[in-house]
């Protein structure tokens, strides 16, 4: 057990120092460098040079990814180009309020997909379920500004319930968000409970058709005892997964609704140095997203191992 | 044996049946009448499509979707089943009528542990506390014979064997105290071995407890084993319901008459007589007999007039209109005998030389290091020498590496070490990648399950016209013609050309893949499990097909089997598979007569033949083996005839008992024979 885990952070470890690399080489083989990029046309003489030197961008580029991966590993990921700030700090706010964009949509989002995953499954094909399923198809494919702006022009514009838009500034603390937050976290929850309801679905269909909810019925075990015991320990494992994937998701990948509603998240700085050209940053948050990635898929696999039987026995083994 | 002489389960006129698209109503049940007393063990026996499960599970007021009841009623203990409530139903399940599943690894849930799946079927059905339960599971699993119960308690299903696993389904059922236990082939799927194991104790419980027993089965000879009374069913209707000594000794029905004449026997070195045709799809019955397509005896009424339900005066109940003429018939005769010619001076077609087989993949690090795996290897030892135009047999309980050797002679998976030599002198590479067209053309493979080797979307000449492309660069109407000629020779016929695999039956599918091999113009077919995936009417046919082949052809066969009956109706010569390892080879008749190796004699123990009085000899434990023992005799853990350390730490060496038969154990073969004759007289 002890010598699978240290494999797989030793796998995991691996992966991020490959992105590290991908990311760096790529950066690398732009034209021009970050100086060059953020200067522009006023990239000559004492200028350029001068932001060279800042940045340190003489040296060999071995020299300065082996400085640029250690530093990171202890959590100093330089300096931008923009402010002169240090990353560090601009990208751990704009963490902090991913995170908590995530914990709030996860907190609504999960534990509603898995009951109405499981409501629909149960009674599959009958009305209940053609309303969710059906809703659901719709949160997943109407495209997230539509439903930003819809919600923004009935809850704030109409009915003035919620303020449409958020103002509070990046570095505020947590509880400065409410109830600015509240309309960017329905929308994304909507997408992701969308998401994980289906796959909810699926698997519990899945389940209720195996042989052993037949042999639970056919042993006298009364209906709801079979879906609390013998169904949903079994049909909620592939969910483990999901969730994963959708953290992850909703750390990096909702940039359109952080636009919309001018939260000031990861995706958005990503998106925001990107057309600053601050090479550094942009670097910095693709390596804190695959980190992120990285994690979060190991413990999803993990949990799944704790929880199922079948796979800690395999490893249990080697 | 038991007094209370009211039927315990009633079925009345019960047809169950489902609407089509066209909103047809098809039968697949008709006009069931069937009573089982308390005590009473009774066998219902069909090939599958016959109804024989879903009759079983409408005896517990199940049905599974879209079926419902067409009309009729069954009841147990006088109560209708299926109007009972839920709560009801919840009552009577796993209480006093209780279901042994057919695969019990798929029947327990995955994620809760044995002690507590069959402490919730207590809870439910008995009257044991809390406090009681634990002591009462231990109890169960021990009256079910399984080893250490104390630490089985805490186990996962995943982690016990298949037998393990049914037994503790048998234990489930039991905590209940049933009247009567509905058995869905139970030991479908368990080797010789474990199967004889479990019957035993199935047939004990039977006689300890007074339960009554249903027991659902295709295979006769375990019907034979644990039951009094065997009811034969075909097309939805029985068709036959008798003593089982009466059913099998002299069946009033042409169809049970056909049925036990195309199971292969032990002690006949001959193939089985194959029934043709299929049994009638629901709803395709027709106003006559659905047997009339099939028998032999056919009149014309048959094919108008439905045959009622009738009593024979020997007590029997059969639906056939002939059956007294039936009646008259002498016992069936053995089939037909494989015409065997003297393959000594044949020329060798492929001789294997010491090969060893891994399936444990080396990883990243140890490909970067060079390293070997160290453990012992799946497959290891095998020599053998095969003849042109000889089928060898390849026999062993499941685990037994029988398929993977034949993996590796097609080179699927290569071989750790070992050579495999072509016609002699041609060195075959250990990889099918590296072998060049004509290598791979003259091996061909043919797998256990046509459901999974025929492609469902090709059709049935796109099927057969890629080995055409591939080995011969044909096309056009030269490969039609190909295809057609191969067609016939499998007794299918160009028309079946433009079907789609799920449009044959499953014998139909068979002889495709079996046409897909020979279009080949192979030297060496590899069989693995052909028939195991099929009826056994069919199987006495694909049998047949696969002898004719050989005659034609002259093709040499590996044929890799569990069913030791099967191997002799068709083999030259047998080799014997324990845990990877060759304990005996030799010609069928002389391993058959008098079974020399103890492997050979505890696997010939365990087969159960389809006669009343076939005793199985369990003569070793059916513990299951997870990995062969590095060191010693392979067979060490189970043997009966152990010797002592000499078998732990020596590799028995290989006894010559005559030019063909070699057994590999410690024990002299003088000895072994002499042991069996004192067991016999």
């Amino acid at each position: 057990m002890l010598s699978m885990l240290l494999r797989r952070l030793s796998l995991g470890f691996i992966t991020v120092a490959l992105v590290s690399i991908i990311i760096f080489t790529g950066v690398e083989f732009l034209p021009g460098d970050a100086c060059t990029a953020f200067l522009e046309r006023e990239a000559q003489g004492k200028l350029l040079e001068n932001c060279r030197r800042d940045l340190d961008l003489n040296r060999p580029a071995i020299d300065r990814y082996l400085d640029w991966a250690s530093s990171a590993m202890v959590g100093d990921l330089g300096v931008s180009v923009n402010g002169q700030q240090s990353i560090a700090e601009l990208v751990g706010n704009r963490m902090n309020n991913s995170l908590l964009l995530a914990f709030c949509a996860l907190l609504v989002g999960v534990p509603l997909a898995i009951f109405l995953g499981v409501i629909t499954a149960l009674w599959r094909d009958k009305p209940i379920d053609l309303v969710f399923s059906t809703a659901a198809i719709f949160a997943m494919t109407i495209p997230e500004f539509v439903s930003s702006t819809v919600l923004i022009l009935v809850f704030s514009a109409w009915l003035g319930w919620l303020p449409g838009i958020v103002l509070t500034s990046a570095n505020a603390s947590a509880a400065e968000f409410f109830p600015e937050i509240i309309l960017p976290v329905i929308v994304v929850a909507m997408v992701m409970t969308a998401h994980i309801l289906r796959m909810v679905r699926t698997s519990v269909i899945d389940v209720l058709a195996s042989d052993y909810v037949r042999m639970a019925t056919l042993k006298g075990v009364p209906y709801w005892q079979i879906v609390f015991q013998h169904v949903l320990p079994n049909a909620l494992l592939p969910a483990i997964n999901v969730v994963a994937l959708t953290i992850a998701w909703l750390l990096g990948g909702v940039v359109v609704i952080e636009v919309v509603f001018n939260y000031p998240g990861l995706g958005r700085m990503m998106i925001d140095s990107i057309s600053d050209r601050d090479l550094p940053v942009v670097q910095a948050i693709a390596l804190i997203l695959a980190t992120v990635y990285v994690s979060v898929n190991l413990t999803a696999d993990l949990l799944t191992m704790i929880a199922n039987p079948r796979l800690r026995t395999l490893h249990m083994r080697k | 044996m038991n007094l209370d002489n009211r039927p315990l389960i009633e079925i009345c006129d019960l047809s169950i049946g489902f609407s089509n698209e066209e909103k047809q109503v098809l039968p697949i049940l008709r006009n069931i009448d069937l009573t089982v007393r308390a005590g009473e063990t009774v066998g219902l026996v069909g090939e599958s499509g016959s109804g024989k499960s879903t009759l079983a599970l409408a005896m517990m007021g199940y049905l599974g979707n879209p079926l419902k009841v067409l009309n009729g009623s069954t009841s147990f203990r006088q109560q209708s089943t299926f109007d009972l409530s839920v709560r009801e139903l919840e009552q009577i399940r796993g209480g006093q009528l209780a279901l042994i599943p057919q695969n019990a690894g798929q029947a327990l849930t995955p994620t809760q542990r044995i002690g507590r799946q069959i402490s919730e079927a207590l809870k439910l059905h008995s009257k044991f506390t809390e406090t009681q339960r634990p002591e009462r599971v231990i109890e169960l699993l021990t009256q079910v014979r399984l080893p250490d119960p104390a630490t089985l308690v805490d186990r996962y299903p995943h982690e016990l064997s298949g037998g393990q696993q049914q037994r503790v389904a048998v234990a489930m059922a039991l905590a209940g105290e049933p009247d009567a236990l509905l058995l869905d082939e139970p030991t479908t799927g368990l080797d010789v071995t474990t199967q004889a194991h479990v019957l035993e104790l199935l047939r004990d419980l039977a006689q300890e407890t007074g339960t009554a027993m249903v027991y659902v089965s295709h295979d006769l000879g375990a019907i034979a084993r644990v039951c009094e009374r065997v009811v034969v069913m075909y097309a939805g209707e029985i068709v036959l319901d008798g003593s089982v000594r009466q059913v099998l000794l002299k069946p009033v029905h042409p169809y049970a008459r056909s049925l036990l004449a195309s199971i292969p026997k032990l002690r006949e070195a001959s193939l089985p007589a194959a029934l043709d045709g299929r049994p009638p799809a629901p709803g395709d019955v027709g106003n006559g007999c659905a047997f009339a397509a099939r028998c032999a005896m056919v009149e014309d009424r048959c094919t108008h007039e439905r045959p009622s339900l009738q009593v024979t005066k020997s007590g029997e109940r059969v639906r056939c209109h002939l059956f007294e003429k039936v009646e008259q018939l002498a016992a069936p005769g053995p089939g037909t005998a494989v015409e065997r010619s003297s393959l000594k001076q044949a020329p060798e077609v492929l001789a294997l030389d010491n090969i060893a087989i891994s399936y444990t993949s080396r990883g990243l690090l140890d490909q970067i290091l060079g390293r070997q795996p160290n453990n012992t290897p799946t497959v290891d030892d095998i020599s053998l020498v095969i003849r042109k135009g000889e089928t060898i047999g390849l026999v062993g309980e499941s685990g037994s590496g029988k398929s993977t050797i034949l993996k590796a002679i097609a080179g699927l998976i290569p071989a750790r070490h070992g050579n495999i030599t072509y016609n002699g002198n041609e060195l075959l590479k250990a990889s099918i990648d590296q072998r060049d067209k004509n290598q791979l053309r003259r091996i061909q493979l043919i797998f256990q399950n046509p459901d999974d080797s025929l492609n469902p979307r090709q059709t049935v000449a796109e099927i057969l016209a890629q080995p055409l492309r591939l080995y011969f660069g044909l096309s056009n109407q030269e490969l039609h013609d190909r295809s057609v000629e191969i067609l016939e020779r499998v007794r299918l016929g160009g028309h079946y050309l433009e079907r789609l695999p799920s449009q044959l039956s499953g014998g139909e599918k068979q002889r495709v893949a079996v046409a897909r091999a020979f279009i080949a113009e192979p030297e060496l077919v590899l069989c693995d499990e052909v028939t195991s995936a099929l009826d056994v009417s069919v199987q006495a046919a694909v049998l047949g097909l696969l002898n004719r082949l050989q005659r034609e052809f002259g093709t040499t066969y590996i044929f890799v089997s569990h069913d030791l009956a099967v191997v002799r109706a068709l083999a030259d010569r047998v080799a014997l598979l324990y845990q990877g390892r060759l304990c005996e080879i030799g010609p069928v008749a002389d391993v058959y007569s008098l079974p020399s190796h103890p492997y050979t004699e505890v696997l010939l123990g365990a087969v159960l033949e389809p006669h009343p009085d076939s005793v199985p000899v369990l003569s070793a434990d059916d513990i299951v083996e997870l990995s062969p023992m590095p060191i010693g005799c392979p067979f060490q853990r189970r043997c009966p005839r152990r010797l002592g350390e000499i078998c732990d730490t020596q590799t028995p060496p290989w006894q010559q008992v005559s030019s063909e038969h070699l057994i590999r154990c410690h024990i002299q073969h003088s000895d072994l024979q002499k042991i069996q004759t004192q067991q016999v007289s």
